[in-house]
């Protein structure tokens, strides 16, 4: 064997065990609200983090703290070692739990849009054989989800979860950094839930995605992360409920869990829905 | 038995129900007409039937003896003419206006103080203004429709603009839109139908506007005939003159709606 064979594969992991991902005493208050408090954590590349907690506990502030559409109060959040960028970019990809695709555009047309924003930079549209050429690449991505068939549709035509896998193929098109998906299968029929815990999968496998999703299901948060995080806080004070923001109370490496720590877990989440 | 508020017709019924009105206001008039007929045959308020063809046979198949022209149509052309430009234009102004303001905050906070301000002065206050800097012509008549229904077009639009969900404006910008692109191609398109359900709307203000500036000044058009003949009293040219002008409100906004359920199909099916 030369060198040379012996230097790439040990390059690639080098790189993916590089942190992607920096939280440093991060904390954001809205007002007198003191949401999040004290969030510290690293993330390598092609991890999958999982999110559950309380509603209202600020799952989504921190997701959209990453997607750069919430500026967080205090500490540095760092993509690739950079602060992040305080806009939304192509570098951090998102789906929503709904309104995520565009009602207006067919389901080729959703996918080919991030082509005609690269190659058009005033009108954002292209004409002729270039449009069609944009609209033929977009097949693979259409295949990858599994909506080839429904190509020609618009997104009223579309079941919810079908709706999701287009917002997911809009999303992978542009190769982010990071994946962040919040709450994206809430609305959808338990069903075609396990159908699309199988595409992201797939999805996070073969584009090595680094994932950040917020779930309402323990289960779902159990089955598909590598890393499961619990949002809580940690200190309450009943008469100032604001004075103490959600931080995260378990940092749990999936895989390695049994079922003790899931039943924790559980109970912890449920104690809370008591109490709120 | 059912309440009252979970009966509903069947389309028969529906139909029946609402023809009813009409035939009613028709037999009425018919009954007041004859009745002040038997008490007066030159009674001019309420014509009978044969008057009213009389008189569009007069003005609508026949060529004025004065100048050859056929009054009526020549009315209906040179009225809608103002009527589609001055919507026209308003349609234009608020579209640009509208994205833009509510598309980025630093120009709504520059522009929307003046056209709110702008919206509250009365349009019929400024119409001498109007006919003293564009003089009595066209434009002027034309202006005041522009001038009466563009404030609300524009923050109708803002409005709308501003309720597109804020999801897809994020999404937009993750695939890699700047501020021209995304409102190129994600705004626009999904205002024009909603463009097209404000103009329904202001279509009555518009016709308002339009006959108030005819009957003010103009030498022809819908608006400014009514109000020539209501000198001579002679309902049976003005009744059917409003008839025509209530088709013709009917007409537009059945096509604005047709030729919206025909441009965004996603948009209809989607609600
Ligand atoms: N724009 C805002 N202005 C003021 N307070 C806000 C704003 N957005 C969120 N909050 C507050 O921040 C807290 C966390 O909200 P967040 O949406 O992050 O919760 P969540 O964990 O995603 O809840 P859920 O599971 O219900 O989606 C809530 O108390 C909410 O009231
Ligand atoms: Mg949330």
């Amino acid at each position: 064997m030369t060198k040379q064979n012996n230097a790439q594969p040990a390059n690639k992991t080098d790189e993916s065990a590089q942190t992607q991902i920096e939280f440093n005493h991060v904390a954001k208050s809205y007002g007198e609200n003191l949401v999040l408090d004290n969030i510290n954590c690293e993330v390598k590349r092609g991890e999958f983090i999982t999110m559950v907690g309380t509603s209202g506990c600020g799952k989504s502030t921190f997701l959209n703290m990453l997607l750069g559409t919430v500026a967080h109060s205090k500490g540095d959040i760092l993509l690739e070692g950079k602060p992040i960028v305080a806009e939304p970019s192509p570098d951090r990809g998102i789906v929503f739990q709904k309104y995520s695709v565009f009602p207006h555009l067919s389901v080729r047309e959703n996918v080919a849009i991030s082509k005609e924003f690269e190659a058009s930079p005033v009108l954002g549209r292209l004409f002729g054989e270039r449009r069609k050429q944009a609209l033929t690449e977009t097949d693979e991505w259409l295949e990858a989800v599994g909506l080839l068939a429904a190509k020609d549709k618009y997104p009223h035509e579309l079941s919810g979860g079908m709706q999701q896998r287009l917002a997911i193929a809009q999303a992978l098109i542009k190769h982010p950094k990071v994946l962040l998906l919040d709450e994206p299968f809430g609305a959808l029929d338990p069903g075609i839930r396990k159908d699309m815990h199988k595409l992201v999968l797939e999805l996070w496998k073969k584009y090595q995605l680094t994932i950040f999703m917020v779930t309402h299901d323990l289960n779902e948060g159990f089955y598909l992360g590598t890393r499961l995080w619990v949002f809580d806080k940690t200190r309450h004070d009943p008469h100032a409920p604001h004075r103490y923001g959600s931080t995260i109370t378990f940092d749990l490496p999936i895989g390695k869990t049994d079922e003790a720590s899931f039943v924790k877990i559980e109970k912890s989440l449920e104690s809370n829905r008591l109490s709120a | 038995m059912k309440r009252w508020i979970n009966k509903t017709p069947s389309k028969t019924l529906a139909f029946v129900l609402g023809v009813i009105p009409f035939i009613l206001v028709m037999a009425l008039y018919q009954w007041g007409s004859d009745a002040r007929k038997a008490e007066n045959s030159n009674d001019k308020l309420l014509p009978s039937v044969g008057q009213f063809y009389s008189a569009i046979d007069r003005l609508a198949f026949t060529p004025s003896k004065r100048t050859g022209e056929y009054i009526f149509w020549k009315d209906t052309v040179s009225s809608l003419k103002r009527l589609l430009m001055g919507v026209a234009c308003a349609a234009a102004i608020a579209l640009v206006l509208g994205l833009i303001t509510g598309a980025i905050p630093l120009m709504a906070a520059n522009l929307s103080p003046i056209i709110t301000t702008l919206s509250l002065i009365p349009p019929m206050a400024v119409l001498p203004l109007l006919f003293i800097v564009f003089g009595l012509g066209e434009l002027s008549k034309v202006m005041l429709i522009i001038v009466g229904i563009t404030p609300f077009l524009i923050r109708d639009l803002y409005q709308k603009t501003k309720e597109i969900p804020q999801e897809q404006l994020v999404k937009a910008q993750t695939l890699g839109a700047n501020s021209v692109q995304l409102i190129n191609r994600v705004l626009l398109p999904q205002i024009l139908p909603r463009l097209l359900d404000a103009l329904r709307l202001s279509l009555g203000t518009a016709w308002l506007f339009l006959i108030a500036a005819e009957a003010i000044a103009a030498t022809e058009g819908l608006g400014y005939r009514i109000f020539l003949v209501r000198r001579y009293l002679s309902m049976d040219i003005i009744l059917p003159y409003v008839m025509w002008i209530t088709f013709l409100a009917f007409l537009l906004d059945w096509l604005l709606v047709h030729a919206s359920k025909k441009a965004f199909p996603w948009y209809h099916s989607a609600k």
